[in-house]
């Protein structure tokens, strides 16, 4: 398991495009390196596509993928994970997030309480389809993981 | 040769590689021939009835193969394939 580190500018944009989102769910792509550890320079905003129950579920539209992964050749970047939050609920995976989880990526979550980020955590899957959590720092090596 | 973009999470499959060159006449034959480049891939893009997972997306270009000739969709050489798999989720 490697950590996820972010840069303060990455991780900053991240929250606040949360806590705009509130009281909807947010989602969005990160894009870094990935050597030992995976390093998260460059935070996308994507439409949550879901308009029936946004409060507790996003989905991201194909096209939207597709432009993720552009962006990620076009950089020469890495296209790391997705980041989505979890209004007024624990940064824990659901069952819902495991079902639509994709093996190697990185999956962050942010829990956003009355409008402000509580926690935010990073899950991958395992060999047996099962998340286990990533440690997460910024980038003065302060572990910000927290649920 | 037509071009297939692999997705970020299915490259552990493909050696890292992050697209495959075929000269595949349609969609479906592309998929097939990239799953025999890579065998660890197969069920990744197959159901066990053998046919492109439902949950999969596939597109030519900036469309979806759904609105054109799904699966049977031809192939020219300067065409750009991407496989995209569902993203969603949410504290549900």
């Amino acid at each position: 398991m490697k950590e996820v580190r972010f840069t303060d500018q990455a991780i900053e944009k991240m929250h606040k495009h949360l806590v705009a989102s509130y009281p909807h769910e947010g989602c969005g792509f990160f894009y870094g390196k990935i050597g030992d550890r995976k390093e998260v320079v460059e935070i996308r905003e994507v439409e949550n596509q879901n308009k029936t129950n946004p409060e507790r579920i996003f989905e991201i539209a194909p096209i939207d993928y597709v432009k993720a992964e552009r962006y990620a050749i076009v950089n020469d970047l890495d296209l790391i994970g997705v980041y989505h939050s979890h209004p007024d609920h624990p940064a824990v995976p659901s069952p819902t997030d495991l079902k639509f989880a994709q093996p190697n990526f990185s999956y962050v979550i942010v829990s956003i309480v009355k409008g402000e980020v509580a926690a935010t955590s990073s899950w991958t899957l395992n060999e047996s389809n099962k998340f286990i959590q990533e440690p997460v720092f910024d980038n003065v090596e302060k572990q910000i993981t927290n649920l | 040769m037509a071009k297939v973009i692999i997705p970020t999470p299915l490259r552990k499959f493909t050696d890292n590689q992050a697209s495959f060159e075929t000269n595949s006449e349609n969609v479906y034959d592309a998929i097939k021939a990239l799953s025999g480049a890579f065998p660890d891939i197969q069920k990744h893009l197959f159901d066990e009835q053998g046919q492109i997972r439902s949950f999969l997306r596939i597109y030519l270009g900036d469309e979806d193969i759904n609105v054109l000739d799904k699966e049977k969709t031809s192939l020219k050489a300067e065409d750009v394939l991407s496989i995209i798999p569902a993203i969603a989720g949410g504290k549900n």
